[in-house]
């Protein structure tokens, strides 16, 4: 952290209830009080990539937070303005690399809206598979961080074990760990192996073990709860109108889940539940993502019971992709290859927004279509950016510390930001 | 053909403000006139029977060759009723501006910023109208309009790059 003090003039702020607390009776005589600037960031390690924020700071207690973003910005929208539709799926990798796979199903799917494509229903059972094991991913990898990040070292090694098992079964199914491209428009890339449908009932028969485990390390842990209970409290009202969404939205009692509400995949052939908070605080929205990873792995073990034979791909020759053996071996799937590359196929003009329940809140993808082979604009709805937009409104009267947990309660990630 | 049962809502409350609306791949679209954008807003927010709480996202879309040359986006969403909305606002690009609608959905604050700065739409009554993604600094344009160059206007070639050479330079 970086302690950059300046003296700056601060407007009051009191419309919060922590601000305006009586400083508690010193035995030394006060003999200057000021306003402390506090820059937090870019390097921080607790923003998860490049994020800035500056502090308004009354002692320890925040008075107004305005972050500063944009350091990760690398023109996305732009880009995609300029390359074709397929083009764009491994861009798509990179706004939340964490969880990239899905990422890649939201932008596939707005495409396929827009499009209004039917895809096979193996195709929508191994979209859902691989989602949810993202799901599991990116939940993961923010209980690891999150607590690592408010001080438990210990959770972050446990995680980070079961997220390496997943990350090998994403190398073993696409040969990537991260960035991963695998979902086509109109399908997917290749299909499961029994081998890998078998590593995943091994990983699903003793998940929830685990994650008890986990949960023994936190769940009862005094500093947890104190650093978690009543930190970041957003009432349901407010995060509606904010526009958060995901566990964010949910942790405060609001009963908003896209993959329930708009089914898409095969959300809606398998049993599960949306969990929903309470008081809308950073233990409630850890509850709700525990809870989440539970349903996650029924979702899985469901789908991979009833996962129906059939192909894998919609077999359209002006859309969809050759399968890859097929390019190396023949001359016209090479050329289809070719041709999609470097032309594209035109889409019905038109405009679309698609929604997706991304593991971090609601992914959305707004294409303006012109009729020729690129978009002609395309908007991301990126829930990293629209939870810093409160961010303010939840750090208000906080203290310093207490900025890193609800950096980590949005499970923010800056390529997704920042765009 | 039959408007949709929400345009026709928003056509009978605001006749004079109401210009079309569309209706494909089961999204509604409703274009309104810009200077009716807040008490529309409004009123799908507040109105019972509407009930338009959540702010899903907010862009804009530029269109060269048309007489306005902008249009404003939005999009929003039922928690209740579990409906989406999109509501669309010409702007010209002689008058670059349309009323912010912060006061109704706080969330708009960023997403109108990040408009701000992709497309140079003003916002009138905004409580924070400045850059967000770009640098405060930045003085090119508008990145987003399709005027602008897809590698940029040249500033960046200002920049003064460490090298490989230049670095055993220094040494």
């Amino acid at each position: 952290m970086t302690t950059d003090a300046k003296q700056k003039p601060v407007e009051p702020a009191a419309e919060h209830p922590g601000v305006g607390i009586p400083v508690p009776n010193r035995a030394l005589p006060l003999l200057r009080t000021e306003k402390l600037m506090l820059n937090m960031g870019p390097q921080h390690p607790s923003t998860h990539g490049v994020l800035k924020v500056v502090l308004d700071l009354e002692g320890e207690r925040i008075i107004k937070a305005t972050p500063v973003l944009g350091f990760l910005h690398r023109g996305v929208e732009k880009l995609a303005e300029d390359g074709t539709y397929h083009q764009f799926i491994p861009h798509t990798d990179r706004l939340d690399y964490v969880c990239a796979m899905y990422n890649n199903f939201a932008y596939v799917r707005a495409v396929e809206k827009l499009l209004d494509m039917k895809v096979p229903d193996r195709a929508e059972y191994l979209r859902t598979i691989v989602a949810e094991v993202q799901r599991i991913i990116g939940h993961l990898f923010w209980l690891g961080t999150q607590a690592l990040d408010i001080g438990a070292m210990t959770v972050f090694f446990y995680t980070f074990l079961e997220r390496e098992v997943l990350l090998d079964f994403f190398d073993s199914l696409c040969g990537a760990r991260l960035t991963t491209s695998w979902y086509r428009i109109g399908g997917v890339e290749n299909d499961l192996s029994p081998r890998l449908i078998e590593d995943l009932y091994k990983f699903l028969a003793n998940f929830s073990e685990k994650l008890d485990e986990y949960n023994a390390l936190l769940e009862t842990n005094r500093i947890w709860l104190a650093r978690t209970k009543n930190v970041a409290v957003i009432s349901a009202e407010d995060a509606i109108n904010f526009g958060l969404s995901g566990p964010t939205l949910r942790g405060s009692g609001v009963d908003y889940d896209l993959r329930k509400y708009e089914p898409y995949g095969a959300y809606d052939k398998v049993q599960w539940e949306v969990p929903v908070g309470k008081n809308g605080d950073t233990y409630d929205r850890y509850w709700i993502r525990i809870l989440e990873l539970k349903e996650s792995a029924k979702i899985v073990k469901q789908c991979l019971d009833q996962l129906p034979a059939g192909p894998y791909m919609v077999e359209d020759p002006r859309v969809t992709l050759p399968q890859k053996d097929k390019v190396f071996t023949n001359l016209e799937h090479m050329i289809r290859q070719f041709k999609l590359f470097t032309q594209g196929f035109n889409t019905p003009a038109g405009e679309i927004y698609c929604g997706t329940e991304a593991h971090k809140g609601e992914l959305g993808f707004y294409i303006v279509s012109d009729g020729s082979g690129k978009p002609y604009r395309l908007k991301i709805r990126a829930p990293s950016f629209i939870h810093m937009g409160a961010f303010d409104h939840m750090a208000r009267g906080y203290m310093i510390a207490d900025v890193v947990t609800i950096f980590g309660t949005y499970d923010i990630v800056m390529g997704e930001c920042d765009r | 053909m039959t408007l949709h049962p929400n345009a026709e809502k928003i056509q009978a409350q605001f006749p004079d403000a109401f210009v079309s609306s569309k209706e494909w791949r089961g999204d509604l679209a409703v274009t309104v006139k810009k200077e009716a954008i807040i008490p529309v807003c409004r009123w799908l927010h507040d109105d019972p029977g509407m009930d338009f709480d959540y702010i899903v996202h907010v862009a804009s879309v530029d269109y060269p060759e048309d007489e306005a040359r902008f249009e404003m986006v939005y999009e929003f969403y039922s928690i209740r009723r579990r409906q989406r909305i999109r509501i669309k606002a010409r702007v010209t690009e002689e008058d670059c501006a349309i009323d912010s609608i912060t006061g109704i959905w706080k969330g708009a604050n960023f997403m109108e910023r990040e408009v701000f700065d992709m497309m140079g739409i003003r916002f009138n009554n905004h409580p924070d109208h400045r850059r967000i993604l770009m640098p405060d600094e930045y003085d090119e344009g508008w990145p987003l309009r399709k005027d602008f160059p897809l590698a940029g206007k040249g500033w960046r070639d200002t920049f003064e790059f460490i090298t490989e050479g230049s670095h055993k330079k220094t040494k």
